[in-house]
């Protein structure tokens, strides 16, 4: 479709025809990936026997109760278990984070491009490099099913990212500012505080909902060091895996709110979501 | 005479330093991350080289023992594990192939003339937000279900009414489920990589008499390949990985039909807490992955010049 083509259609005041078939085929096509998603809506919001009828319910009455019975239940603790440590976490590759992100940036050292490269390699090694030496040294400290080692090691998953992330913003920060700065006789952390935060807040605030999406929603590590006190949302869902008798729609709403704050954070850092998945290199 | 000598000296001194303490003042701020990283990935990480070495069962008090390569020789032989590297190779290049070309035809929807595709695109990458563990299980109960699951009702009319997708067609159910979660993270990089584009060069192919056809495959496709490239690479480091869908929905079985290498360190370290062997499938998977990943950072860093180029 030609420039000159869509102004003549616009004179025209008709749709082209070519943009309404693909339109449709596009909502088509999102429809049946958005599909599961609010199917698992409408499953929270029926009842027991809706959820779990053949023919599947599609007219009902909403209700809540579901949504209710899982917060009232067992669910919080795992809730705030994973905040603790998707929160803790992300607060941790901060502080480690951007002052190594600002020396790789501002003032780089002479093997900078290695040092980027050790970390970002850490981001790709396995996670069955470390897991049986880090469990067993959990085991002896006596830190197993404890939220803090959990906060810990998702510190080690997201530290690579947070360093490249928080570097490709701050490289967009013109450089005169640091020199201004520095003029003035401004130390290290003066720097950083006075500067370097508040001008790149809105990466900070990208990088801590790129962490927060790969933290909330982590397994693996969960599953294997946690079993009760310090079990996270994800193994809040595994009860059901087992599954005597049929809690459809309580298991929807529990998925369902299990997966909330990782799809909020996601839609909100919708523009930084490639760059927060590229490390930085796709804008 | 020596005294200005001396004083000349002194300031080379002090000057040489002076750039020893700047060059610390700078290396300074990366030392937490560093140490931080190197104690708890790296130092790890050679414990698990030394382990794989030793066999060693913790349910076993004294069993502690140099084992040379024992392990290693184990790897070859044991059919379990090698049904296991087979399955996590069908499911990454399953995974990533079909991703990769649903997420191409995606990302080329989005950038056409299309009505709402902020909303297009926010709905779209609804998959990838969903916690892995939450959506196998509504796949696995609401959907797949072979008694009360949507997808035998609609296809009941075909056929395929009372299909136990979990069951009958394992691999085929996680790989379903994993391509509907890694098609929009393929789609978001691509979809970048079309937006990239100069929309005058296809107009100039189309007044050269191109067809769309002749203009994507060759304007659009040479353009957005590095995009592609860095999306199955990064893609398939964390397919490689592929954990939660496995436990949730099929839990490796039936057998061992969709046991993959991260589901059978699992099921050796802690099931069988065989560590000797769970290290020697360690070191394993991360020679399997830093093979993937040393293309995946060139890709990165050519991507990162051609931006710095702009």
């Amino acid at each position: 479709m030609s420039a000159n083509a869509m102004r003549a259609n616009a004179r025209r005041g008709s749709f082209p025809t070519s943009k309404v078939l693909w339109t449709v085929v596009g909502w088509l096509v999102v429809f049946v990936f958005f599909f599961p998603v609010l199917w698992m809506w409408l499953e929270a919001l029926k009842t027991e026997p809706q959820a779990a009828s053949s023919p599947p319910t599609i007219f009902f009455v909403p209700t809540l109760a579901e949504f209710q019975e899982v917060m009232s239940g067992d669910f919080p603790p795992f809730f705030i278990n994973s905040a603790i440590a998707s929160l803790g976490s992300t607060f941790l590759v901060l502080v480690l984070g951007l002052p190594a992100a600002y020396a790789l940036a501002i003032r780089p050292v002479k093997r900078t491009q290695d040092v980027l490269f050790f970390f970002i390699s850490t981001r790709f090694l396995p996670f069955a490099a470390s897991l049986v030496p880090l469990y067993l040294l959990a085991r002896d400290l006596h830190l197993l099913d404890n939220i803090f080692a959990l906060a810990a090691i998702y510190t080690t998953i997201n530290l690579p990212l947070g360093v490249w992330l928080l570097r490709s913003f701050l490289l967009e920060i013109p450089h005169d500012l640091f020199e201004a700065a520095r003029v003035d006789g401004a130390g290290f952390l003066t720097e950083l505080v006075r500067i370097v935060i508040p001008l790149i807040a809105p990466g900070i605030a990208a990088t801590s909902l790129i962490c927060l999406i790969f933290t909330w929603n982590e397994f693996f590590y969960a599953v294997n060091f946690t079993s009760s006190t310090a079990a996270t949302a994800p193994l809040f869902l595994v009860s059901f895996i087992s599954g005597r008798g049929l809690f459809y729609a309580k298991l929807a709403a529990a998925a369902t709110l299990a997966s909330l704050p990782v799809l909020l954070a996601g839609w909100i850092a919708q523009k930084q979501l490639i760059r927060g998945l590229t490390m930085g290199a796709v804008k | 005479m020596s005294a200005v000598a001396e004083m000349g000296g002194a300031r080379v001194r002090s000057a040489a330093s002076l750039a020893r303490r700047d060059a610390w003042l700078r290396r300074l701020p990366l030392l937490p991350a560093f140490v931080y990283v190197i104690l708890v990935t790296q130092i790890p990480f050679a414990l698990t080289v030394y382990y794989s070495f030793f066999s060693w069962n913790l349910l076993k008090d004294n069993s502690f023992k140099f084992a040379g390569l024992a392990n290693y020789s184990r790897l070859l032989t044991d059919e379990s594990i090698r049904t296991a590297v087979l399955n996590t190779v069908v499911l990454t290049i399953s995974v990533i192939a079909i991703s990769v070309i649903l997420g191409l035809a995606v990302a080329s929807l989005l950038n056409s003339e299309v009505f709402g595709k902020g909303l297009m695109r926010t709905l779209m990458i609804a998959p990838f937000l969903i916690m892995p563990t939450a959506g196998a299980l509504i796949w696995k109960d609401t959907l797949l279900n072979p008694l009360f699951g949507l997808l035998p009702y609609v296809l009941t009319p075909f056929g395929l009414g009372r299909v136990d997708w979990i069951n009958q067609h394992p691999m085929a159910a996680v790989v379903t489920v994993e391509v509907w979660r890694w098609t929009p993270f393929m789609m978001l990089i691509i979809l970048a990589g079309l937006q990239s584009q100069n929309p005058e060069v296809l107009e100039a192919a189309k007044v050269d008499g191109a067809n769309a056809f002749q203009a994507f495959r060759r304007i659009t496709l040479p353009l957005v390949r590095p995009f592609i490239e860095l999306g199955a690479l990064l893609g398939s480091l964390f397919v490689v990985q592929t954990f939660d869908s496995i436990f949730m929905l099929t839990y490796g079985g039936p057998g061992e039909d969709t046991t993959n290498i991260p589901f059978l360190l699992y099921l050796v370290a802690f099931q069988g807490f065989n560590i000797g062997q769970a290290s020697a499938i360690g070191v394993v998977a991360v020679i399997l992955t830093t093979i993937i990943a040393t293309v995946a950072l060139r890709t990165l860093f050519s991507i990162f010049q051609v931006e710095a180029r702009r």
